[in-house]
């Protein structure tokens, strides 16, 4: 056969390129702050928590918070939901290195008593300006950090309730930070940016969120003033004690994370009843499905596809609500349209309604001549990468930069901003001067049939956290519902993960094309076939590649003039293909992902 | 050898065959082979076939002699039945089992020490015979099991790992096969599955003795420059001269032929083979032609593949001995034994 012409072949995979394997590691890969997840439950399961807790705090900066509260980008993406079907509980792991930790303060970088003489101003205490201040301070800087709240934590203080994220847990890992050394200036309200700019600092760090809770203005909505609250206004009265008690039937509006937290809020705090009323269908309610679930499982009704119309009110005491009826109904382009279903409007009681339908990022006391450049929107201009604002000393993270995101964006916008301020301090260029990504390759292999890690398969089910009395929990505000896994829970659980980040590594000038690999491999990942373009290659490997979103590993040429072919998909990395292959062509190593990010901790 | 068990976990698309089972349910036990032995690709090829024939595990009998080999009946069909005979002794057990139940589908595995050494008497008398089985030996050219002593398929010339070359004359199983009746003959490669897997699927539905010689390197003893039954050496010597395309009876055509490019061949179940001439002037049906082109190939060391030879009504031990249909285990001990009067009668028949 003749060869093919080069550009109906793959190229042969550069491993050297940190983005391949670390795309391997799919929860590293979808977290926002690239966790060395992997990593940490393998120490979980040799039950070195502290060690585990470190790996995160390096990279997360809030392991025990996040391990209670975080989004979770990661477990979606976990390969496990594409080998078996639930993803590895990396969250609540994230919690088990948390709980069981012993002493830290031996591993935390040291902040230097002599600064360097650079003064950088943060903007709001929230998760993003801690971690920015977490980053600079082992540099030396001087770090002013400025809120109107009489404690630091941001949202994750004035909106998380105790019953998700006890306080203890919550102060321990702000207090750390600004323990570090942060001069601290609460009950802070800033009104000017011009003001702050006066002060005379090398950089400003914008970290103030995305405070203004979303208002409906419909017919009554006026009159009945005094029976509505904007949902996360009122969470955070009730965070700061100004508000203990809530009575009558509330309506909760909206379908996102802040209407479950009213709800739920609202339930332990003395309401009579509280039904959620969402104007778009369940599944696609911006709330997690864990969150849904957990109201659902405080018996708390949640009804669908129900639009508000007007509200309904006696001389401005409010009475009720009525909800126009639609259903979705799905265009040729798969988005959701609500149409009418020809019902008639329902009316719903109540006393009090909890308004839950978004916020946005607002920062009126920006002076607008001051060289921030807003776009249309009302949103500063950021280089994505820098999060450089049109003003060379200003940088924006957090809910401020793009809008409401939650704390795991909040920390990774940190760190690319403390690289930025640390870059433009030292006068040097902010994106010529990025320090790049790298990747160390590392053998895993012990002896002849002996791996550093546990390769063996676990078919074990998702483990579940145990949860408290339901009663006692809705009694108390405080009482947090979520027990977390015990030890042992947490251990048996840590052996479901696959330690993606060992990875199959080809070596093509051993192979001797054996075909014991693509034998051995429970998975069929592995192919020897004629090279050729991608969507072709696909179709024809031992196991259809249908998953796109997964790379092909494309080896050099072989003896026989064919390449090898692993689709990376469902590869449960056991290590059979390297224990298979007579020649060592297979050996199983692991990556670790250098991502860039201020500061030397220990690896 | 591989310690870790393959997980019971598979591919999420893996398909189902007609009777619901996927391939991974027509393995065995973990194999012990060293890492790298063309017997474990094997092994692998006859779990894809007897995955894609659909025929439940059990109506499998795996027979086997002594050898690396010999082994592998515990590598695949973990849930059939299997015998594990004296060295060389493989065909008479086969010979029984055929006989008291000719419903089981029967796959003889041996190697070339096993049948072309030790077993060759037997061997020679299995082919005659035409037990209806698929009788493979992963022919490696040595006595893997025993540490690389030459093998009787060992060509002349070959050397060891040391560098001796091996004096004697091989015997090629294949001309043998076809010299004393084979009915269906065939050569492979257990490196070329494409070509391997529909030989063995057409090797089973074949009625009468199916031989599959199948060239399996072993990497720890006979996989070195200089030999002739390595990776390297199989590959670049082997020459396919007829492809067996296998299509079972509900399935559609998918291949494409040009005219006059495909002959046909019915099989007893009512499954087709579908023969594609790679080499003009080889006749798959000419068992005297045969014999000559792989003689003259083997002279100029090209290593023939594909099938060799096919009898399309080809008849069975069973038939020869016009046994009955019921398979003798299943008889009772009144059909077994007709009595005294019966007996008598045959004695009647002597005098
Ligand atoms: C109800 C609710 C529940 C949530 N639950 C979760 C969750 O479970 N998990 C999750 O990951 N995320 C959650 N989030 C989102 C998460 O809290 C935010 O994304 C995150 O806190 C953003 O961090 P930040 O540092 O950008 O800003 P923030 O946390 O909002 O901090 C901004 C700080 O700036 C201060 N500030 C603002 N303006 C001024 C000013 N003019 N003067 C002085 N100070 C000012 C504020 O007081 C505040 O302390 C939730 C949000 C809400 C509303
Ligand atoms: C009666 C008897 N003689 C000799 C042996 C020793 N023996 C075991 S395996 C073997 C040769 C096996 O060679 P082959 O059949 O080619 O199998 P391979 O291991 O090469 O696959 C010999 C001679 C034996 N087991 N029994
Ligand atoms: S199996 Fe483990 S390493 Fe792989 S994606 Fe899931 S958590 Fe990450
Ligand atoms: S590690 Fe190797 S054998 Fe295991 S699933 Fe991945 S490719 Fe297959
Ligand atoms: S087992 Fe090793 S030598 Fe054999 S085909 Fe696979 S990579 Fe190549
Ligand atoms: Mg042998």
């Amino acid at each position: 056969m003749r060869p093919l012409p080069v550009q109906f072949k793959m190229k042969v995979t550069d491993i050297g390129n940190p983005d391949y394997f670390h795309k391997v590691v799919d929860c590293q890969w979808g977290c926002p702050s690239h966790t060395p997840v992997p990593e940490y439950i393998r120490l979980i399961a040799q039950e070195r928590y502290t060690e585990a807790y470190m790996v995160n705090w390096e990279s997360n900066v809030f392991p025990g918070i996040l391990g209670r509260t975080c989004d979770r980008p990661c477990e979606p993406v976990c390969r496990r939901v594409r080998t078996e079907e639930k993803p590895v509980a990396i969250c609540r792991l994230k919690r088990v290195a948390a709980d069981h930790k012993g002493d830290i303060r031996p591993y935390l970088p040291p902040v230097p008593k002599k600064k360097n003489g650079k003064r950088v101003a943060l903007l709001g205490a929230g998760p993003a300006s801690l971690a920015v201040a977490r980053d600079l301070l082992p540099l030396g800087y001087e770090i002013d950090m400025f809120d109107r709240d009489p404690a630091g934590g941001g949202m994750m203080r004035s909106q998380i309730p105790a019953f998700r994220l006890p306080a203890e847990v919550l102060e321990e890992e702000v207090d750390l930070i600004l323990d570090m050394g942060v001069n601290a200036r609460f009950n802070y309200e800033i009104s000017s940016m011009k003001e702050m700019l006066d002060m005379g600092y090398d950089a400003y760090f914008v970290g103030t969120g995305a405070p203004r809770g979303r208002d409906l203005d419909l017919p009554g909505r006026q009159e009945s003033d005094a029976h509505i609250s904007i949902g996360i206004d009122w969470l955070s009265s009730v965070a700061f004690g100004h508000i203990d008690s809530i009575s009558g039937k509330v309506i909760v509006m909206g379908g996102g994370n802040t209407a479950m937290d009213c709800c739920r809020t609202s339930k332990r705090i003395g309401a009579e009843s509280v039904t959620v009323v969402v104007r778009s269908a369940f599944h696609v309610m911006k709330a997690s499905d864990w969150e849904k679930e957990e109201a659902m499982d405080e018996n708390i009704p949640i009804v669908n596809n129900r639009p508000p119309k007007e509200f309904v009110h006696d001389n401005g005491k409010l009475k009720g609500v009525v909800f126009e009826c639609v259903k979705p109904v799905e265009d040729e382009n798969g988005r959701l349209n609500y149409v009418p279903t020809g019902e008639p409007d329902v009316y719903m009681e109540c006393d009090h309604i909890l308004m839950a339908i978004g916020q946005e990022n607002h920062c009126p006391w920006i002076e607008r001549d001051v060289g921030i450049e807003f776009d249309k929107w009302d949103c500063p201009v950021l280089d994505e990468v820098t999060f450089q604002t049109t003003h060379p000393k200003v940088f924006f993270g957090g809910d401020s930069a793009f809008g409401p995101e939650n704390i795991i964006w909040a920390s990774a916008h940190a760190h690319q901003a403390a690289i930025s301020i640390h870059l433009m301090c030292q006068g040097k260029d902010v994106r010529r001067d990025r320090p790049p990504e790298g990747i160390n390759l590392i053998s895993q292999r012990m002896g002849v049939h002996e791996w550093s890690y546990d390769a063996e398969h676990d078919p074990a089910k998702r483990f579940i956290v145990p949860h408290a009395n339901l009663s006692k929990a809705l009694q108390n505000i405080k009482v947090e519902v979520e027990l977390g896994f015990d030890r042992a829970l947490g251990l048996k659980e840590a052996q479901r993960c696959l330690n993606c980040d060992i990875q199959t590594v080809f070596t093509d000038n051993l192979c001797i094309e054996c075909d014991a690999c693509v034998d051995i491999c429970p998975m069929d990942c592995i192919t020897f076939t004629d090279n050729g373009e991608e969507t072709d290659l696909r179709s024809r490997l031992t196991a259809p590649a249908e998953n796109l979103a997964q790379d092909l590993y494309v080896s050099g040429e072989l003896g026989t003039g064919r390449v090898m072919v692993k689709d990376e998909d469902v590869c449960l990395h056991c290590g059979l293909c390297a224990e298979r292959c007579p020649t060592a062509a297979w050996d199983m190593q692991k990556s670790v992902i250098h991502v860039p990010q201020l500061g030397t901790y220990p690896e | 050898m591989t310690f870790v068990a393959k997980p019971e976990v598979h591919h999420p698309q893996l398909p189902l065959n007609e009777i619901g089972l996927n391939r991974r349910d027509y393995e065995g036990l973990v194999s012990t082979l060293c890492a790298g032995c063309g017997h474990d690709s094997v092994s692998a090829a006859l779990i894809q076939a007897c995955a894609e024939l659909a025929i439940p595990p059990h109506r499998f009998a795996k027979l086997s002699g002594i050898g690396c080999s010999s082994k592998t009946p515990n590598y695949f069909l973990g849930n059939s039945h299997g015998f594990n005979a004296v060295h060389g002794r493989m065909p008479s057990v086969a010979t029984g089992a055929n006989l008291a139940n000719r419903s089981l589908y029967c796959i003889g595995v041996s190697g070339d020490g096993d049948s072309a050494s030790i077993g060759i008497g037997q061997f020679a008398h299995i082919v005659r015979r035409r037990i209806n089985m698929l009788y493979i030996v992963d022919n490696n050219g040595t006595y893997g099991l025993t540490k690389g002593q030459f093998s009787a398929t060992n060509d002349k010339g070959s050397t060891s790992k040391r560098g001796v070359p091996n004096l004697y004359e091989p015997i090629d199983l294949v001309s043998m096969a076809l010299d004393i009746g084979a009915g269906f003959v065939a050569r492979s490669f257990s490196g070329d599955k494409g070509q391997l897997v529909p030989l063995i699927k057409a090797g089973l539905m074949h009625r009468g003795f199916a031989f599959i010689d199948v060239i399996s390197p072993c990497v720890a003893f006979n996989n070195h420059n200089g030999s002739t039954k390595s990776y390297e050496f199989t590959r670049s010597h082997a020459a396919s001269v007829v492809a067996a395309d296998f299509v079972s009876p509900h399935e559609e055509i998918t291949a494409d032929y040009g005219p006059g490019e495909r002959e046909v061949v019915e099989m007893p179940d009512g499954s087709r083979l579908h023969l594609r001439k790679l080499e003009e002037d080889y006749d798959p049906h000419d068992r005297a032609g045969a014999l000559t082109y792989l003689q003259q190939a083997a002279l100029d060391g090209e290593v023939v593949t594909g099938l060799l030879y096919v009898d399309s009504d080809g008849t069975d031990c069973h038939e020869i001995l016009d046994t009955v249909d019921t398979p003798l285990s299943v008889l009772g001990e009144a059909e077994l034994c007709p009595g005294q009067a019966a007996l008598d009668g045959i004695n009647a028949g002597f005098r």
